[in-house]
């Protein structure tokens, strides 16, 4: 091994951080593993145990958290971690043939190290570069469109920097995006910023709650839940302190629209989750950010900074008497983690177990407080719709589903980016009138709509009206607002072999139906895929997909087979026995 | 306390509020089959064997934790459940050696769920790992129901020895770096052996005698042994 992995452990600076998170106690298990880890390069036994008596965490606990973590590390790996994104979005792009290239380069396995301890090459989940595939990010570092004829630009960092572009024909959530870089608290002020914020201060907590009821805002994670009645609860759940979170954990495959909001616009976001936070009267407010996303943390660390010296945060917001904080997580590797019992328990500094429910997160959240967790795309709704008033937030937008929704669009489609379009629009306007149809002049064979969680929409389907009832009566779920275009040339069995491993490798464990079932059907898939479909391997993967729906504890197992099912029924014929690769 | 009128399977049933759907199943002499619930630990309703049809709800809900409600519908055999049952049953035969196992292969049999179902499924395999005077851990007979990580912890003896490594399919039972138990906080007291419904720990004198080793020397042998870890633990305390 390097001599970096070999270097004796130092526990002093160490020492340092411990000092300041101590008080804290467990709440600070993660970051202070993070600490760690880019202190010596991975976690140190010692230095695993010095942190479980600082915190006062058991060490077998320390452990199964940092088991749980797929950025956390108890074996040396390269000064560079390059993650390869091998998921439908990037495989469609060659993502596949990037890791490979890059092993070979090195002389090394997926997942190994070279000898000289500089890199360690490993295939990853979904990185939210969809519309940059093929795509790696490299611990600061991100690179798209990958170019295979330059493996070595590509070790040294070099390459075309991910800038989203953001097409639409609104810009009330990205018109500050699509510039590169994060917009500043002077520019965002000097374009009508924190003035939804000034609005709240002026109402009553219960006035804002009625405001955005009356605007018919649902959330945009992925439940579709009515956001005022969300706040509503925690405001008159009982128990203090109340907590507000930003569900900053994006990680749904084909998803990307949280990162450009952050890493580009990250003071709406912010108005948005201290809007909510006077609402429900906050008296402290998290931003878990997946670990995937280093820039947008930064973005959002930034902004927070910016506002607390400006008065947006601290003990007397802008002197109205109400007072909030508000601290930063950055996950490590979980996608269950944007599951938001899970989340909480992460921040709590534990395994991202989701817990059962009810009670539910408004009036047993984080730390067992009322809490209202919302997506970062809901909170970027809030300022304008108290600018404006619900009235006005209403006239865009179907009567049932009221305001504007960002589509992340990647895949076989010319103009990959990222879309805010009025709900309403036909699905066919999205995909050909915006974004300028199928690449390559070919013919679209379907549609993977709403993330791996989503299911299939077909060339039938086009004029499917994009609103919550629009899509619930074509039986398509609208997910994280992922529009992956599929041309008439690919394999499908290969698209939903990768979902099978995405679900395979992203299940907490905790519940049988998704612990074994996520497991079987990507073993099921892989032959399906490869040609080789057992007889009876159709009905195995139905009865394990619906048991899954049906019996799993979370949204996760929930949805894990929710494409399988969708394309079993559209195309039986894929699954048959027999039924050779393509 | 005031009573709860539901139906179940078509029968008009009355429990006390706050009763669980299994227990008021059981009332009536439904049976339902619970894989990881068990009455000294706090339910985590993580096996969901035990999930009935409960009209109106969108999925499927554990009865070990859910509790009656006022007019509440519930099939404990619909199709729905019949299935869910029968091929959770079968993936974790496919997955785990339950041949000590016994409550599992009655309800195996219940629901006819074939053990073969799976074929070329990855199973968990795991070395046995002997590495203390008083019990064996098998983990590939583990069913991850975690009696044995609760009871360690705050269900009873609050030690911490162990706790999860890994996540998903690849879920084991481990301690801190995969020590060897008398290297844990474990004070041998037992109490994870005695909830483990499959055979993956096991008292060591109870392995011994399996393998084939007379009373006299499963006594040598973990005498032995006993006196060692008593030597290896002092020392290592004083390291
Ligand atoms: C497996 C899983 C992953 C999820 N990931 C996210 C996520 O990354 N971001 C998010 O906002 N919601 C995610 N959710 C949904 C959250 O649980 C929750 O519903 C949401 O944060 C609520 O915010 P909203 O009401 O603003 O939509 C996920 C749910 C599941 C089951
Ligand atoms: S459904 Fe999957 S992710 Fe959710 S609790 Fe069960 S095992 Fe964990
Ligand atoms: S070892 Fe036994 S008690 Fe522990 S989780 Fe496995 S099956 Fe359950
Ligand atoms: S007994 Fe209810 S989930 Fe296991």
């Amino acid at each position: 091994m390097s001599d970096y992995a070999n270097s004796a452990y130092d526990p002093a600076p160490l020492q340092g951080v411990l000092d300041q998170l101590a008080p804290q106690g467990r709440a600070a298990l993660l970051p202070a593993l993070q600490a760690a880890q880019a202190l010596y390069g991975h976690l140190p036994e010692a230095a695993t145990a010095e942190i479980g008596r600082a915190l006062k965490v058991p060490l077998a606990e320390i452990h199964g958290v940092i088991e749980f973590y797929s950025l956390l590390y108890t074996q040396p790996k390269g000064k560079t971690v390059l993650h390869v994104c091998t998921d439908p979005a990037c495989a469609l792009r060659g993502g596949e043939q990037v890791l490979a290239a890059l092993c070979r380069r090195l002389g090394v396995q997926p997942g190994e190290t070279t000898p000289d301890g500089a890199y360690t090459v490993e295939g990853a989940p979904c990185l939210g570069l969809c519309d940059h595939a093929p795509a790696i990010w490299m611990g600061q570092k991100a690179i798209g469109r990958v170019d295979l004829q330059s493996v070595d630009d590509i070790l040294q960092g070099r390459g075309d920097h991910p800038i989203t572009a953001c097409y639409g024909e609104t810009k009330y959530l990205i018109g500050r995006c699509g510039k590169g870089r994060a917009t500043t608290l002077a520019e965002y002020e000097a374009d009508g910023g924190y003035a939804g914020l000034r609005r709240a201060l002026s109402l009553s907590p219960a006035e804002v709650i009625a405001e955005v009821k009356a605007s018919g805002l649902v959330g945009r994670g992925g439940a579709a839940f009515p956001t005022g009645i969300k706040w509503e609860g925690a405001a008159q759940a009982s128990g203090q302190p109340k907590y507000v979170v930003c569900n900053a954990d994006e990680s749904e495959p084909g998803t990307f629209k949280d990162r450009v909001l952050m890493e580009e616009d990250p003071h709406l976001v912010l108005e948005g989750l201290l809007i909510a936070g006077y609402a429900i009267g906050a008296a402290r407010g998290y931003i878990y950010v997946r670990g995937e996303y280093p820039a947008a943390y930064q973005a959002m660390a930034n902004a927070v900074e910016e506002a607390r010296q400006a008065g947006y945060i601290g003990e007397d917001v802008l002197g109205s008497g109400y007072g909030i904080q508000i601290e930063l997580r950055l996950g490590a590797g979980a996608y269950i983690c944007g599951e938001e019992t899970a989340l909480f328990e992460s921040i709590e500094g534990k395994r991202g177990f989701p817990r059962l429910k009810p009670p539910s997160p408004t009036t047993h959240g984080l730390f067992g407080k009322p809490t209202v967790i919302n997506n970062v795309e809901t909170l970027a709704n809030a300022p304008r719709i108290l600018l404006q008033g619900a009235a006005r937030y209403r006239q865009l937008g179907t009567e049932k589903s009221p305001g504007v929704k960002l589509f992340c669009l990647s895949g076989d489609v010319a103009r990959p980016g990222l879309y805010e379009v009025p709900f309403g629009v036909s699905l066919r306007h999205l995909l050909f009138d915006l974004a300028g149809g199928v690449s390559q002049g070919r013919r679209l064979q379907a549609v993977l709509f709403g993330g791996a969680a989503g299911a299939f929409a077909t060339p039938d389907q086009l004029d499917v009206e994009m609103s919550f009832e629009g899509l619930r009566s074509a039986g398509l779920p609208l997910g994280s607002g992922v529009v992956m275009a599929l041309d008439e040339t690919r394999d499908l069995r290969m698209i939903l072999t990768g979902l099978a491993r995405f679900f395979a490798h992203e299940s907490c464990g905790k519940c049988y139906p998704c612990q074994i079932g996520t497991q079987r059907q990507y073993e099921i898939l892989r032959r399906v895929a490869d040609g080789e479909a057992l007889p009876g391997d159709a009905e195995r993967l139905a009865d394990v997909g619906w048991t899954m729906a049906d019996a799993s504890i979370c949204g996760l197992g929930q949805t894990a087979a929710s494409a399988v099912l969708s394309a079993l029924k559209l195309w039986p014929e894929l699954f048959e026995a027999g039924n050779g690769k393509l | 306390m005031s009573n709860v009128t539901l139906t179940i399977d078509g029968q008009t049933v009355s429990v006390p509020a706050g009763t669980t759907i299994l227990q008021a199943a059981q009332s009536i002499g439904a049976e339902i089959p619970a894989i990881c619930y068990h009455e000294a630990c706090t339910p985590n309703a993580l096996c969901r064997n035990c999930v009935v049809e409960v009209e109106g709800a969108r999925v499927l809900v554990a009865s070990c934790v859910a509790q009656v409600a006022a007019n509440m519908v519930v099939y404990t055999r619909s199709p729905r459940v019949e299935r869910s049952r029968r091929t959770i049953l079968e993936m974790l035969a496919s997955a785990v050696d339950l041949s000590e196992a016994p409550d599992i292969q009655r309800m195996m049999q219940e629901y006819s769920a074939d053990a073969q179902r799976f074929p070329q499924a990855e199973r968990r395999e795991i070395p046995l790992i002997d590495d203390n005077p008083m019990y064996v851990r098998d983990y590939s007979k583990c069913i991850l129901c975690w009696r044995c990580v609760q009871v360690c912890a705050d269900d009873a003896q609050f030690t911490f020895a162990i706790n999860f490594s890994g996540r998903g399919y690849e879920t084991t039972i481990g301690t801190f770096f995969g020590k060897p138990m008398p290297a844990t906080t474990c004070v041998f007291c037992g109490q994870c052996v005695g909830v483990c419904p499959t055979g993956a720990l096991k008292p060591k004198s109870e392995w011994l005698l399996e393998q084939g080793l007379s009373i006299d020397q499963v006594f040598a042998a973990t005498r032995q042994e006993r006196t060692g870890a008593e030597k290896r633990t002092r020392t290592w305390r004083r390291a």
